[in-house]
C-alpha cells in the first residue's frame, strides 16, 4: 500500500465516511499520517475543549466543514453557570489564519460573539453554511456581516439560539447579488423582519428548499412567499393566528409546495388553520408542533389522522393518551416521536401517561427514537414497550415529578428500564427517571453494551450504581449524572475508563474536593473541572483536603491541557 | 436551615413564572448542600457520619414533592423552549396550576396567576358562523376593546361597512355553567369567571335584559 502514490491512498481514503475511520487509518505510518491529514475535509470535534484550535487547523490546513461543540448538556437546562465557556472565538480565529478554504461551520452550545461572525463573514472566500444550535452572545448584526459579505452562503440555519435582535436591517443585508440560498431557518429570531425584503429574497433565491420563519410572520406573507417556492421541502411557518381569508390566500399557495415534506413553526396557530393544512398532510415526513399549546387534543388529532406517511412527529403533552392512539393508528412509518409537556410545572397538568406510549409502541414498531415527558409510568408499560419495540436507539423517558414510582405497584421503575436495555440492543442514548435503585443500573452495565450517552438523575442507592454503569457499557462517552447519592467511591472506581469517554458531569452528588483531587492526579490528560457558588471559592481555596463536596463536576479528557479562559468560579484541578 | 431557605424562595417576588429559576437564582436554589458546609462549621468527629447526614438531607431535598419549590434545571426543558412559552398563550387557565401557583408564590398572588395563566383564552361561537374562535381575554383592558375586536372577528367578515354587534348579543358561559349577559361585572371579574363567549341573535335573548352597550 506504501507502493502506491499519493493520490491514490488518498483517493482510497475518500470512501471512508466516519471520522472514526479516517482517525484509524492516520495512526498507520507517517505517509499515512500526512496524506489523511492534508486531504480530511470534515472534523468533528465533539467537546471544544478537549483540542486546541491552532493544533487542529495546522493539523488539517484544508479542512472544508467544521463542527465544533462547546458547552455540557445540561448546561441546556441551567445546570451550567452562565460565562462558564465555550466561545466560538478561538476557532474562528484559528481557522481565519490557517484554513482559507472552509465552507461550513456548525456550532452547538457555543459562546458566539458578533465580531466572530463578522471575522468569519470576512475570512472565507467560498463560505457556504453556517450552522448555529442553541448558542448565544451574538445579534442580528453578527447576522448582517454574514448576508453582507458571505457571497456564495447557501444555508443559514439559526436553532434554539439566544440571540439579540437590534432591528429587522439584517435580512435586508443580503445582497441583490446573492441567489444562492438553499436553507434559511431564523425561527428564533425574536423581532420583526421587514416583508418586503423577505419576499424579495425569497423570489431571487431559486434554490431555496427549507424556510424556517419567526413568529413575527404574518400569514399573508407566507402567502405570497410560498408562491415563490414550488420546490420548497421544508417549511416553518411564521404566525397562524389571522383571520380567515387569509387561510384561503394561504391554501392556494400550500397547494402549488407539491415537494414540502416537512411542518414546524405553527406559532400562536388558531385553529382555524387546522383544515387548510390537509392537503399536505398527505405527503408530510415531519411534523413539529410543539411550540403551539393554542390546538388542543381534536385540532391536533384532525391533522395527524392525515399524516399516515409521518416518519417524525413533535408535540405537546396536550395532545393526551387518546390522542397518541390516533397517531398509533394513523402513523404506521412513525421513527421519532417527541412529547413536550406543555406545562412545566412538576405537578402540572399533564394528560400523558404510560397508556399513550403504550399505544404508540403497539401501533408504530418502526420507532427508534424517543422524548417522552409524562406524569407517570409503570414497569408493565415499559415492559410492554420494549417488547414491541426492540429498534429503540434513543430512549429518553423523563417522568416529570422527581422519584416517582411505579403508578399502579409503587415499586421502582427498575425492572421497566431493564427491560428496555434488554431488548434494545441497539440503544445507543438513555434517559431515565423516576424511582430507581442501583438494580437498574446493573441491567443498563450488563445490557447496555452499545450505550453511548447516559443522563441519570435522582436514582440509584449507592455507589455500586455508578460502578456498573462505568465497568459494563463499554461504549460509553458521555455520562452525565445529577442529585444521585453517588462519591468518590464510584468516581475513583475506574479512573481509565474516563479517558475513553468524552466527558462526565456529575452535579448535586457526593463527590468531595478530596476525591476530584485524586482523580486529577491519577489521570493528567482529563481536565476536573469543579464549580462551586461564588461566595464559596474562597473557601474551597482555604480547605485544601476538606471533605466538603463538590457541587458541580465536569471531567473530560483532553490534549489541550487546562484551559485559560475559566471564570473564577471554575477550578481547575 | 434548609427549609427556611425553601420557604424564602417560594415567598419571593419574581417577574418570572413560578418555577422558572433564572440563571442568577439557580445558585441560590442548590445552596442547600452550601448551607450544610455553613451549619457544619463545628468540627465534626465521624465524617463517615456527616456524610450519612449529608446523603439523607440531599435525598429529602432532591425528592419534592410536587408542592414545594420547584428544582432547579428541572424538568429537562431547554430554556429555549420555556421562553417561547412565556412569550406565547396557553389555550386555557388551568385551576389546579393556578391553586398550586398561589400557594408558592403567597406574596404576589395576582401576580402570579396573571403570569401563571399569562392570557386566558376562552372559546367564541357565534350563531351562523361555521366554526368558533378563541379570544384571549387578558389582551383587552374593558368591555368596549373586547367589544370591538368581536366585532372585526365576526361581524366584519360577513357584511360591508358598518359592522357592528348591535343585532347581537353577547352572552358568556360563568365557573358555574349559568350563561350570563356580558357587561354586568366589572370586567376584572368577568375575565376570571368566564369561561366560554357566545354571541347570540337579540332575539333569542329576551329575558336577559337590554344590554348596556
Amino acid at each position: 500500500m506504501t507502493y502506491f502514490p499519493e493520490e491514490v491512498v488518498e483517493h482510497i481514503f475518500s470512501f471512508l465516511p466516519l471520522h472514526s475511520d479516517r482517525n484509524t487509518v492516520s495512526l498507520v505510518c507517517r505517509v499515512w499520517y500526512e496524506v489523511e491529514r492534508l486531504s480530511r475535509r470534515a472534523v468533528f470535534v465533539g467537546n471544544c475543549y478537549a483540542v486546541r484550535p491552532e493544533r487542529l487547523v495546522q493539523r488539517f490546513p484544508n479542512v472544508r466543514t467544521l463542527t465544533v461543540k462547546g458547552k455540557p448538556h445540561f448546561a441546556d437546562f441551567n445546570l451550567v453557570p452562565p460565562d462558564w465557556g465555550g466561545y466560538a472565538g478561538p476557532w474562528i480565529d484559528a481557522a481565519a489564519r490557517s484554513c482559507m478554504g472552509l465552507e461550513e461551520l456548525r456550532m452547538k452550545r457555543m459562546v458566539v460573539l458578533d465580531e466572530n461572525l463578522e471575522l468569519l463573514a470576512r475570512s472565507f472566500p467560498r463560505f457556504k453554511a453556517l450552522v448555529l444550535i442553541s448558542c448565544e452572545g451574538f445579534s442580528t448584526d453578527g447576522l448582517a456581516a454574514i448576508a453582507s459579505h458571505c457571497k456564495l452562503l447557501r444555508e443559514l440555519d439559526l436553532q434554539e439560539n439566544d440571540v439579540d435582535d437590534h432591528g429587522p436591517r439584517w435580512l435586508s443585508c443580503f445582497p441583490d447579488s446573492c441567489t444562492s440560498l438553499v436553507s434559511l431557518n431564523f425561527a428564533c429570531i425574536k423581532g420583526e423582519v421587514n416583508p418586503g425584503a423577505l419576499e424579495r429574497l425569497v423570489a431571487r433565491s431559486p434554490n431555496l428548499r427549507s424556510l424556517r420563519l419567526n413568529r413575527s410572520v404574518s400569514v399573508d406573507t407566507l402567502s405570497k412567499i410560498l408562491v415563490r417556492t414550488p420546490n420548497l421541502e421544508d417549511l416553518g411557518t411564521g404566525n397562524l393566528t389571522d383571520e380567515s381569508e387569509s387561510y384561503l390566500r394561504l391554501s392556494s399557495a400550500l397547494e402549488k409546495c407539491k415537494m414540502l415534506r416537512s411542518l414546524s413553526g405553527f406559532w400562536d396557530a388558531s385553529p382555524i388553520c387546522v383544515p387548510f393544512i390537509y392537503p399536505l398532510c398527505h405527503h408530510l415526513t415531519g411534523l413539529n408542533l410543539s411550540y403551539t399549546p393554542t390546538l388542543d387534543y381534536s385540532d391536533l388529532t384532525k391533522m395527524i389522522s392525515r399524516c399516515v406517511k409521518l416518519q417524525r412527529l413533535w408535540v405537546l403533552d396536550c395532545i393526551s393518551d387518546k390522542g397518541l392512539q390516533v397517531v398509533a393508528s394513523s402513523c404506521k412509518d412513525l421513527q421519532e416521536l417527541r412529547v413536550f409537556p406543555s406545562d412545566f410545572y412538576v405537578a402540572g397538568y399533564s394528560v400523558v401517561t404510560e397508556e399513550g406510549l403504550v399505544a404508540i409502541s403497539s401501533g408504530c414498531p418502526k420507532l427508534s427514537s424517543l422524548l417522552y415527558f409524562c406524569h407517570q409510568m409503570t414497569n408493565e408499560a415499559l415492559i410492554t414497550v420494549a417488547k414491541n419495540c426492540p429498534n429503540f436507539i434513543r430512549f429518553r423517558l423523563c417522568i416529570l415529578e422527581p422519584k416517582k414510582p411505579d403508578a399502579i405497584t409503587n415499586q421502582p421503575l427498575d425492572e421497566g428500564f431493564g427491560a428496555i436495555v434488554r431488548e434494545c440492543k441497539g440503544l445507543r442514548r438513555l434517559s431515565i427517571s423516576g424511582l430507581l435503585t442501583d438494580k437498574v443500573f446493573m441491567d443498563i452495565g450488563k445490557y447496555g453494551k452499545q450505550l453511548e450517552m447516559l443522563s441519570i438523575a435522582f436514582a440509584g442507592d449507592s455507589d455500586k450504581g455508578m460502578m456498573h454503569v462505568m465497568n459494563g457499557c463499554k461504549n460509553l462517552r458521555k455520562l452525565e449524572i445529577r442529585d444521585s447519592p453517588f462519591s468518590d467511591v464510584a468516581l475513583l472506581g475506574n479512573v481509565a475508563k474516563y479517558e475513553t469517554m468524552r466527558s462526565l458531569w456529575m452535579s448535586g452528588c457526593n463527590v468531595t474536593l478530596k476525591g476530584c483531587q485524586v482523580l486529577a492526579t491519577k489521570m493528567p490528560m482529563l481536565n476536573v473541572e469543579i464549580m462551586n457558588e461564588l461566595d464559596e471559592s474562597s473557601e474551597m481555596e482555604e480547605n485544601h483536603g476538606d471533605p466538603s463536596r463538590v457541587d458541580k463536576l465536569y471531567v473530560y479528557r483532553t490534549t489541550a491541557g487546562a484551559r485559560n479562559d475559566a471564570p473564577d468560579f471554575v477550578k481547575i484541578l | 436551615m434548609e427549609t427556611v431557605v425553601g420557604d424564602l424562595m417560594a415567598t419571593e417576588l419574581r417577574l418570572g413564572l413560578p418555577g422558572t429559576v433564572d440563571d442568577m437564582k439557580a445558585a441560590a436554589p442548590s445552596t442547600p448542600r452550601g448551607k450544610k458546609r455553613t451549619t457544619a462549621a463545628d468540627p465534626v468527629d465521624d465524617s463517615a457520619a456527616a456524610d450519612d447526614e449529608a446523603t439523607k438531607q440531599r435525598d429529602a431535598e432532591a425528592a419534592p414533592p410536587a408542592a414545594k419549590a420547584p428544582v432547579v434545571g428541572w424538568p429537562p426543558v431547554r430554556s429555549y423552549r420555556k421562553s417561547c412559552f412565556q412569550a406565547s398563550s396557553k389555550p386555557q387557565s388551568k385551576p389546579a396550576t393556578k391553586e398550586e401557583v398561589s400557594t408558592t408564590a403567597a406574596a404576589a398572588p395576582s401576580a402570579a396567576a396573571n403570569a401563571t395563566a399569562g392570557s386566558s383564552f376562552v372559546k367564541v361561537s357565534m350563531e351562523g358562523a361555521p366554526y368558533l374562535r378563541k379570544v384571549d381575554l387578558r389582551m383587552y383592558k374593558g368591555y368596549r376593546e373586547l367589544r370591538e375586536a368581536l366585532e372585526a372577528m365576526f361581524v366584519s367578515s360577513n357584511n360591508g361597512g358598518g359592522a357592528n354587534l348591535s343585532e347581537f348579543a353577547v352572552t358568556y358561559e360563568d365557573k358555574d355553567g349559568d350563561l350570563m349577559l356580558v357587561g354586568d361585572v366589572p370586567f376584572e371579574m368577568f375575565t376570571s369567571t368566564c369561561k366560554k363567549l357566545r354571541i347570540m341573535k337579540r332575539s333569542e335573548a329576551t329575558g336577559l335584559g337590554s344590554a348596556r352597550q
